[in-house]
């Protein structure tokens, strides 16, 4: 027994060793302390929020990713911002005019204040609008701005090299960033403006935006602790508090919402929607989202895809209305184009496509009666049922004669491969980071250029120079309408000539206690505007 | 006994540069990691730049080169997800891992070794049957199923026990501990239930069948013949002698145990290294993988070694035949 207890002891000893080695742990402090509770306490609400992921930094232009805008939102606060039917909301811009085809001049709202306490100006704006083109991430998207101009404290032009239709779009991503803040050097000398992807930086751990939380306390995968800011210009919600929590695994997270333990779960996993929508005390809303599940077909490793008869007749094959039933549970919406209904490109009269039939009689046509053989990659962790939907696809081009060998793999692994083309059929979502049609077919589809980046996740190597120029003229078209019939061409183009198989577009969900507001707050874009959010 | 102690510590350092260099080696094939904290849209040349600046294009030799100058000087690499260290991150998580890796020993070794020697001593009793069989269950059923199943009875039916997280939490000199709040407690319980689910039966069966077969020994014989009380003869006798394997055994399960605790804390959302390491694989944050690997091998290591030193110990006679 004192063996035992001795033995115990030892391994006692080790581990509190090993803990002791431990370097002195920085506590990560939020830019601002909190001085004073400006509002009694006691009219404050709290929400416990789990989501799939917590933002990677506090440095709003590390990265492009849904987790970071929708911190961005909470901390920060946009020129402008969607709303729900698709217009542009006033946030720090109060209004916006076109002075010439290039220009863009925005009214800021006075009186806003950053907070470290700064006023927010014009100046700001310049100083975000060239930081963001410097972000690796964020470079691309600017790339047709130039430096904007601050006309004074509270207007400021900003603009594009050439005439551009999507420059509001990329407003809702101009999240201004207090530029007194951000500048000097910190303690180990680093500018503190630097964005830094893998290492310490200044921006990393602190934050000074004019949005309706501060970062009170994070512990970066563990909890982000947001408290409201006393003196923000929006009273529309009333939510003092936040408590993030990144719950990865879907079951543990729908649990955590089902016990109670949270108030405000997102995503909701496929196969728990009717669990959550049947439990008293819980809304669930959902929409159909904009990321499209699509299959290209490579050309260039499998001669029988150069034949659009081919390519067609797996577009016919795939029942695609029977995977969104059957494997998505109904939760998505059958796609038979990229953009869906309400972007620019939206083409109503294309409609899916399943005949069985027909797909055998275009095999026969192009002379493949009795198929081929073909090989194909997909992830395993990256969208809804990745893995399933690819072996249901698998079985249904078995019909036609198309035997496809399979293999799928995590997604850390998938998308060297993807580049690499390993595979004739090869799985892609997308979703635009533009919000705009001319997004998909500029990565998708285009015919790929190293030089400008287009196409490039275009894995099916198809390449059509009436598609190109089509895009590439959709570029510089202000006039909406005119773009609009542009977009909706290329959409037909791409249906004829099955360029790609198209499956579906996932849906988004949200789930919380009721007495919440939650259908309000959530948009297609899927950055639920927390600082609206009212608990009754 | 000296040339004995550094005969083994020479073999742990070996054992340790082998573990790094199989760590290192894998990374490579865990994918890339410049994907994971960049957006979809930006270009391949941007990448590629990335992937030049975090020296991820340098042949291997010379990434493992200066994986192990660094590991010298106790750096082993930094986390491309936290932004620091990975020693310092596997060090913060590590306090919620050993917390509940030492509530579910404790739970072992306070059922274990009633119900083993119980079952020994009366091997024909019904409870002694009811535990076996309960055993065999134990040992079948999946730690993560027995984890989901907790969580959907106590949490999500009856609203009993919280369903993920630590809790409340103290920090004490660095050391976040979940022992000091009740909040903490609660939260403790089903992951320390789930985690020992698998190792109290093999606990159990194994103590019974140690000490079944010292009760056949001449000496047990004998003191029975004296007129011993039973409880001396049980305790005192053949307990004492069951305790060898079972201290061999505890210690390299307890190695075991911390590998489990990746399938318990990705379950219950506990924020430790086990967690973090299947996150890192996720996200291909290899930094932190290596880290981590190396780190739990010198945990097994070091434990192995240490039992390894206590058995020449206690048992001067045992040769000792290297790693189990």
């Amino acid at each position: 027994m004192k063996r035992l207890l001795l033995f115990l002891a030892l391994v006692a000893i080790l581990s509190l060793g090993l803990a002791g080695c431990s370097a002195e742990k920085k506590e990560e402090a939020p830019a601002k302390k909190e001085t004073t509770e400006t509002a009694p306490a006691a009219a404050g609400k709290t929400l416990k929020l789990a989501m799939d992921a917590d933002p990677v930094s506090l440095d709003p232009h590390v990265q492009l990713s849904g987790g970071m805008l929708q911190y961005s939102h909470m901390v920060f606060d946009p020129l402008v911002r969607w709303a729900k039917d698709g217009s542009f909301e006033p946030r720090l811009a109060e209004s916006w005019e076109r002075i010439d085809d290039k220009t863009m001049r925005f009214h800021l709202r006075k009186g806003v204040k950053f907070h470290s306490g700064n006023p927010f100006t014009a100046e700001d704006v310049v100083w975000t609008i060239n930081r963001l083109k410097t972000s690796a991430d964020y470079k691309g998207l600017f790339e047709p701005f130039l430096p904007a101009k601050a006309v004074d404290a509270n207007t400021v032009d900003v603009i594009t090299k050439e005439p551009y239709g999507l420059l509001l779009n990329m407003a809702t991503y101009i999240f201004p960033m207090d530029s007194k803040f951000y500048s000097g050097k910190d303690e180990s000398g680093q500018p503190k403006d630097a964005i830094v992807k893998t290492g310490p930086s200044f921006a990393n751990v602190n934050e000074s935006g004019t949005g309706k939380y501060t970062v009170a306390e994070r512990e970066q995968g563990v909890r982000v602790v947001f408290k409201a800011f006393p003196e923000y210009w929006d009273k529309a919600g009333n939510v003092d508090t936040i408590i993030l929590t990144p719950i990865k695994n879907d079951a543990t997270r729908v649990a955590a919402l089902l016990s109670g333990d949270v108030d405000f779960i997102m995503p909701v996993p496929p196969q728990d929607l009717k669990r959550v929508k049947s439990t008293e005390g819980l809304q669930l809303v959902t929409m159909s989202g904009s990321r499209i599940i699509t299959f290209q077909l490579n050309q260039k490793r499998q001669k029988p895809f150069q034949n659009p008869k081919v390519r067609q007749a797996i577009v016919y094959a795939t029942d695609n209305t029977g995977i969104v039933n059957k494997v998505m549970k109904g939760f998505a919406t059958v796609a038979c184009q990229q953009g869906p209904e309400g972007f620019a490109g939206y083409n109503a009269e294309l409609k899916p496509r399943y005949d069985l039939e027909k797909a055998k009689q275009l095999m026969k046509e192009a002379g493949y009666e009795n198929g081929f053989e073909c090989t194909m990659i997909a992830p395993n962790n990256r969208y809804v049922n990745d893995e399933k939907i690819a072996e249901a696809f698998v079985s249904m081009l078995g019909k036609i004669g198309i035997k496809v060998n399979l293999k799928t793999m995590p997604k850390a692994q998938y998308w060297d491969q993807f580049d690499a083309q390993v595979a004739d059929i090869q799985m892609i979502g997308w979703h635009p980071d533009t919000e705009d049609s001319a997004n998909y077919t500029e990565f998708l589809l285009m015919c790929i250029n190293k030089e400008t980046g287009y196409g490039q996740y275009n894995s099916g190597n198809y390449c059509n120079q009436e598609v190109d120029s089509l895009v590439i003229g959709s570029q510089t078209e202000t006039d909406l309408t005119k773009r609009n019939a542009m977009l909706q061409k290329v959409e037909k183009i791409l249906y004829d000539e099955a360029a790609f198989v198209p499956l579906h577009w996932q849906n988004l969900s949200w789930a919380s206690k009721t007495g919440m507001n939650t259908e309000e707050i959530c948009n297609v874009q899927n950055f639920p505007y927390f600082g609206d959010l009212v608990i009754k | 006994m000296f040339a004995f102690i550094v005969r083994r510590i020479a073999q742990a350092i070996i054992v340790m540069l082998i573990i790094s260099f199989i760590g290192f080696a894998i990374k490579q094939s865990f994918g890339d990691p410049v994907r994971e904290i960049t957006g979809v849209s930006v270009s391949a040349a941007e990448r590629e730049k990335i992937r030049d600046e975090l020296g991820l294009n340098d042949p291997f030799m010379v990434q493992f080169g200066r994986f192990m100058q660094g590991a010298v000087k106790g750096d082993i690499g930094r986390s491309f997800f936290y932004k620091k260290s990975a020693l310092e991150v596997i060090l913060s998580k590590a306090p919620a891992t050993l917390e509940l890796v030492m509530c579910s020993a404790l739970i072992i070794v306070i059922f274990s070794i009633p119900l083993g020697i119980y079952s020994a001593i009366r091997p024909k009793a019904l409870f002694s049957r009811f535990v076996m069989g309960g055993s065999i269950v134990g040992v079948s059923i999946p730690v993560f199923l027995t984890a989901i199943l907790m969580i959907y009875i106590f949490s999500v039916e009856l609203h009993w026990l919280p369903s993920y997280g630590r809790g409340e939490t103290v920090n004490i000199g660095g050391w976040r501990t979940g022992f000091l709040t009740v909040d903490g407690w609660r939260h403790l319980i089903m992951p320390s239930i789930a985690l020992s689910s698998i190792m109290l039966p093999l606990f159990i069966r194994l103590i019974r069948s140690e000490m079944m077969e010292v009760l056949e020994n001449d000496y047990i014989k004998y003191a029975w013949a004296k007129g011993l009380m039973p409880k001396r003869v049980w305790i005192v006798h053949a307990f004492k002698n069951t305790l060898l394997p079972v201290i061999t055994v505890g210690g390299v399960q307890l190695g075991t145990m911390i590998a489990f605790t990746i399938l318990t804390e990705t379950v219950f959302q506990w924020q430790g290294m086990g967690f973090m390491f299947i996150e890192a694989v996720e996200r291909g944050d290899a930094p932190l993988m290596v880290a981590y690997l190396v780190v739990v091998g010198l945990i097994f290591v070091v434990v192995n070694t240490v039992v390894d030193v206590i058995y020449g110990l206690v048992n001067p006679q045992v040769r000792i035949t290297g790693q189990k």
